[in-house]
């Protein structure tokens, strides 16, 4: 018998796959089915966004944040609001910081149920993906009650907000509450803990937390690997230092400190944690005017920012050069993604090819803030 | 450390290739960098005991002037805290700026969009391709001088 060919092989993941996450295409060099190398083709969701930015006022860049991270538009507005407003050195009332962080943490929630849901649905479990965004409809009910739009806002503004919370807001969210933290028990018991889920996720796709530091990992990435790092605490913006809640961080419970599992589960572990937030925050939010502190005309002098918050999916940064007119000189969009999925073909060689997609889907990546 | 004691030290250290601290901008203040040193310094920055900046938060390119191009570093240390903002300045004739990729993971992937959105070029960079745009794109997007390309592979690229 002639012996059988072992060649390596190149094999294209995408750009359509729907494990993929959006159009990315990953170029694998497979020796049999051992992963030896992964490259990353990005770009095609580029979108020119930093191009565009360059033409418009300060104010009418905010619609196109949203698209970034089109999961998450309510954090993406709310860093380019903070960055614009120390640009200008304004101060904000303190109800808009309030709904503010109501509404990020609530982003937060949608958010991750949205990368848990669709990391079920990597590993072949369908059912989790289901209930993930029956509960992500409600939080997206709360925001469509408020502003009108499902998922993209232009919620917040340069100094305040398009809108008050409607009346029945707190009444709705707190209800929320109270229905989403059995949903979280719910979860656990139908993916968290499942036996083939944790065989497929642990030990696979390990992170350093040197690796991670030094390759600029952020967010759940960077906690998956046990450093107890955010921004919400350690560069605090906002009113985030009034409310009391705890950094999950990874400590490979099932397997490996930094793995696949690890990262999930800090997700899973931070809808808690905004779930508390949220509590201390709705009950406590101050009177006011959300509109008093708007700017008529958005001239900065010129001058520049980096300025960075804690999103989902770990520190987005918004560098802003102006030159003194009335539309931004530079915008530079640091995103979490971006970062993380670079990482790639450092922790997934040498494990299987089923394994890259789950190593994937554990960074949360979202092509539309990679491409911009 | 405060802006102007990280200036002070870098400045004791290599003297010509730390050029300028500058201050009277807002919001923060940034240290000018010569292009040539840029890796060293940024190997000292990373590895200094009293500076310890272990991670590269934002690696961006921008069409600094008329004649010059800038890459700009901002600098995060988990250990002590602190950020610094780092500039080199280059013209845009002969843009050469040395890869930091070895210092921190993070430039690699960033220092490939530089190029591909501004030109700049990295010496010794492992991958030197275009990031977001095609391989057989024409000139650098986010250029103020940038003129879109009529045609991309026999299509009509501005409609």
């Amino acid at each position: 018998m002639a012996e059988l060919k072992t060649d390596e092989m190149v094999i294209n993941m995408g750009p359509q796959h729907p494990s993929t996450h959006g159009v990315l295409r990953l170029e694998l060099l497979l020796d049999g089915e051992i992963v030896e190398n992964v490259k990353p083709h990005i770009g095609y969701l580029h979108r020119c966004f930093e191009k565009h930015c360059e033409a418009m006022t300060y104010p009418q860049v905010i619609p196109y944040t949203d698209r970034l991270d089109y999961v998450n538009a309510m954090s993406n507005e709310l860093g380019y609001a903070i960055a614009i407003e120390k640009l200008l050195g304004i101060e904000v009332p303190e109800r808009v910081e309030y709904i503010r962080v109501i509404m990020a943490e609530l982003q937060r929630i949608a958010s991750h149920l949205v990368a848990i849901g669709t990391y079920g649905n990597d590993t072949g479990a369908f059912t989790p993906f289901l209930y993930c965004f029956i509960d992500r409809e409600k939080v997206l009910e709360l925001f469509e009650m408020t502003c009108g739009a499902r998922m993209l806002y232009n919620y917040i503004w340069v100094g305040g907000l398009s809108h008050d919370i409607p009346d029945g807001f707190v009444k709705k969210t707190k209800e929320f509450i109270k229905y989403f933290r059995p949903k979280i028990k719910q979860l656990n018991d139908l993916l968290t803990f499942n036996k083939i889920f944790i065989e497929r996720t642990i030990n696979i796709g390990i992170l350093p937390a040197d690796v991670a530091i030094n390759a600029g990992a952020s967010g759940p990435t960077l906690r998956g690997s046990g450093v107890k790092f955010d921004l919400r605490k350690n560069d605090p913006y906002s009113v985030y230092h009034k409310f009391d809640f705890d950094i999950p961080i990874g400590k490979g419970e099932l397997g490996t400190v930094g793995d696949c599992w690890d990262r999930y589960m800090v997700r899973v572990r931070e809808m808690e944690e905004s779930l508390k937030i949220v509590e201390q925050a709705i009950d406590n939010i101050p009177e006011g005017d959300v509109t008093s502190a708007i700017p008529k005309r958005i001239k900065p002098v010129a001058g520049e920012i980096y300025s960075r918050t804690e999103v989902p999916k770990g520190e987005l940064g918004y560098y802003i050069i102006s030159d003194g007119s009335l539309n931004p000189y530079r915008v530079k969009v640091r995103s979490p993604s971006f970062v993380h999925l670079s990482l790639m073909n450092q922790i997934s060689r040498g494990y299987m090819l089923a394994d890259v997609v789950l190593v994937l889907g554990s960074f949360d990546v979202v092509l539309g803030e990679i491409d911009r | 450390m405060e802006a102007a004691e990280i200036f002070n030290l870098l400045k004791s250290v290599f003297n010509e290739g730390i050029m300028e601290l500058k201050t009277d901008v807002p919001v923060a203040p940034f240290i000018i960098v010569s292009a040539d040193k840029i890796n060293a310094v940024s190997l000292f920055l990373r590895d200094e005991d009293t500076l310890q900046f272990d991670s590269l938060s934002c690696l961006s390119g921008v069409d600094y002037d008329k004649d010059n191009l800038a890459s700009v570093y901002h600098l995060y240390s988990f250990v002590h805290n602190h950020k610094i903002t780092i500039k080199v300045i280059v013209p845009k004739d002969n843009p050469l700026v040395q890869s930091v990729y070895d210092v921190w993971a993070t430039a690699e992937w960033h220092e490939r969009e530089a190029f591909d959105m501004m030109g700049l070029k990295y010496e010794n960079h492992p991958d030197p391709r275009r990031i977001l745009c095609p391989d057989d794109w024409e000139g650098h997007p986010l250029r103020k001088d940038y003129k879109v390309q009529e045609f991309y592979k026999g299509m009509k690229v501005p409609y």
